[in-house]
């Protein structure tokens, strides 16, 4: 069974019959422990399509189902990360990472936040509020944050899009050591192709809205790994003809 | 600018306030406005013979108690309005249709049910508050940036829960930025209520001097209203500041 399975989704912006369709029929299998990288150009309807599988957005056709159930509602098995950060300015780093496990026993909380606050790299923080943390620390208390509640997958929305360009290429090792350590599912979205050849296992290329499926490309690399090997840059290559960039 | 520059320069603006009221009321007769000297002596007056104090506790008391009632009612009530579309449309004509009513036009009304004394008063200072309050809390929760409740939905935290760690102190600034109106507000309306029906507060003292043509204690009265409404917004400004700590750096300067 896959950790996300994505069948037939079809979506419209506002009328279901007559509005501008965004989705075109999307089919994604993502096994557990996958990292998988959707790329399309801006617009195309991949944040809407990772919306949906947050249970965010309703689809108008077709289903994303987790472990094997339909996604009707936002919940902690599907967690979301996007560009900005959504870690709450009013908390400290513990009280934001403890956010998700409110029902948990303290023991039980205290340890999670713990082992949370190492994996991110965040201690000695443990009490920053947001604010004293840089654009990058941030992203990764937002990070500890999703994963402290144990998600069967995490669905990262561009989530270093507002970080600046030396940041970015730093969050990409970071997000790439802390997915070695948990091997959590991860879907990604981004238009930055060399983001997602140098994180994911498979690389998914949507057509120009309304989205389709254009090809799912497999990187058989072992990572942390260089873009310029050369099935990396093979790779690179194709995608960039399928999203008919001329390099 | 550093620290004692813009104390120099406060002290350059009061003390030039301070000699143009001179020079302007230099001429004055004895029965005229007072100028600051004379308006000194009678504040001193007042002082010693303890009618100061007791004026200044009456109207502080009668605020406070106003003030308190309007926030506990105006900050739940904000609140549900801010998050309920329906009850938004419920009570924001009837809220926005009452705002701009100045709170001594319930004056009669407020006697004539509460009759004189310390209630008509304390509900004037009860309805200058509310209204400021209800809307900066209801304008609050309807500005809540959608990523915070979004997350809030995501690790399953709702109705309770949800209020008391997202909604709440996401409004919490702008909700104090209401108080302070709302304070600020009921103090000029404290003035105001006290001029009918009591025997004491800083309206009182004015209203009473006048009658008895001691103009040196209506302006004593005068600065004193200014100096405690300027004391009592700087209190919830420093409150604001050690509340919000977090805020300072993404709202940039304040």
């Amino acid at each position: 069974m896959s950790a996300v399975s994505i069948r037939g989704a079809r979506k419209r912006f506002g009328d279901p019959d007559t509005g501008t369709p965004v989705l075109d029929g999307i089919d994604l299998d993502v096994a557990a422990g996958e990292f998988v990288a959707i790329v399309g150009a801006s617009g195309c309807g991949k944040s809407t399509l990772l919306h949906a599988a947050a249970g965010f957005e309703r689809l108008d056709a077709g289903e994303v189902q987790i472990n094997g159930v339909p996604v009707t509602e936002p919940s902690r098995r599907h967690v979301y990360v996007a560009q900005e950060p959504s870690v709450f300015p009013w908390f400290t780093v513990v009280e934001n990472i403890a956010f998700g496990l409110r029902d948990l026993a303290p023991s039980e909380i205290a340890r999670r936040v713990q082992e949370h606050v190492a994996l991110v790299g965040l201690q000695g923080f443990e009490d920053a509020y947001p604010y004293e943390l840089s654009g990058g620390m941030k992203q990764r208390l937002e990070f500890a944050r999703a994963l402290a509640v144990d998600p069967a997958v995490l669905l990262l929305d561009e989530p270093f899009g507002a970080l600046d360009a030396i940041t970015r290429l730093q969050m990409r090792r970071e997000i790439l050591r802390i997915w070695i350590a948990t091997r959590t599912t991860c879907v990604l979205v981004t238009h930055d192709v060399d983001e997602a050849c140098e994180l994911a296992d498979r690389v998914c290329v949507l057509s120009p809205r309304p989205a389709r499926i254009l090809e799912i490309l497999p990187i058989a690399l072992e990572r942390p790994r260089s873009l310029d090997a050369p099935e990396v840059r093979d790779v690179r290559s194709r995608v960039y003809g399928l999203l008919r960039v001329d390099r | 600018m550093s620290r004692i520059g813009r104390v120099a320069w406060s002290l350059a603006g009061v003390s030039l306030f301070v000699a143009a009221w001179a020079v302007a009321t230099r001429h004055a007769p004895p029965s005229g406005v007072p100028g600051p000297a004379a308006t000194l002596r009678g504040l001193l007056d007042v002082a010693r013979s303890g009618a100061l104090v007791r004026n200044v506790v009456a109207s502080v008391f009668r605020v406070a108690v106003g003030f308190t009632l309007g926030t506990l009612a105006g900050v739940p009530l904000g609140l549900w309005i801010g998050w309920h579309a329906r009850a938004h449309a419920f009570f924001n004509p009837v809220l926005q249709a009452l705002r701009p009513i100045s709170p001594i036009a319930w004056l009669p009304i407020a006697t004539l049910w509460l009759g004189s004394g310390d209630s008509a008063a304390v509900f004037l200072i009860f309805l200058s508050s509310f209204f400021p309050i209800v809307v900066a809390a209801a304008a609050a929760v309807r500005t809540i940036d959608r990523r915070y409740l979004r997350a809030a939905e995501n690790f399953g935290v709702h109705s309770i829960a949800l209020a008391r760690t997202v909604i709440l102190p996401a409004s919490l600034p702008q909700i104090f930025t209401g108080l302070r109106v709302a304070l600020g507000v009921g103090w000029v309306v404290v003035v105001a209520a006290e001029m009918l029906g009591v025997t004491s507060g800083l309206g009182y003292q004015i209203n009473d001097a006048r009658n008895n043509l001691r103009f040196d204690l209506v302006v004593a009265a005068m600065v004193v209203i200014g100096a405690i409404g300027y004391m009592l917004d700087g209190l919830l400004r420093a409150l604001e500041r050690r509340a919000f700590v977090y805020r300072s750096a993404r709202d940039g300067a304040r």
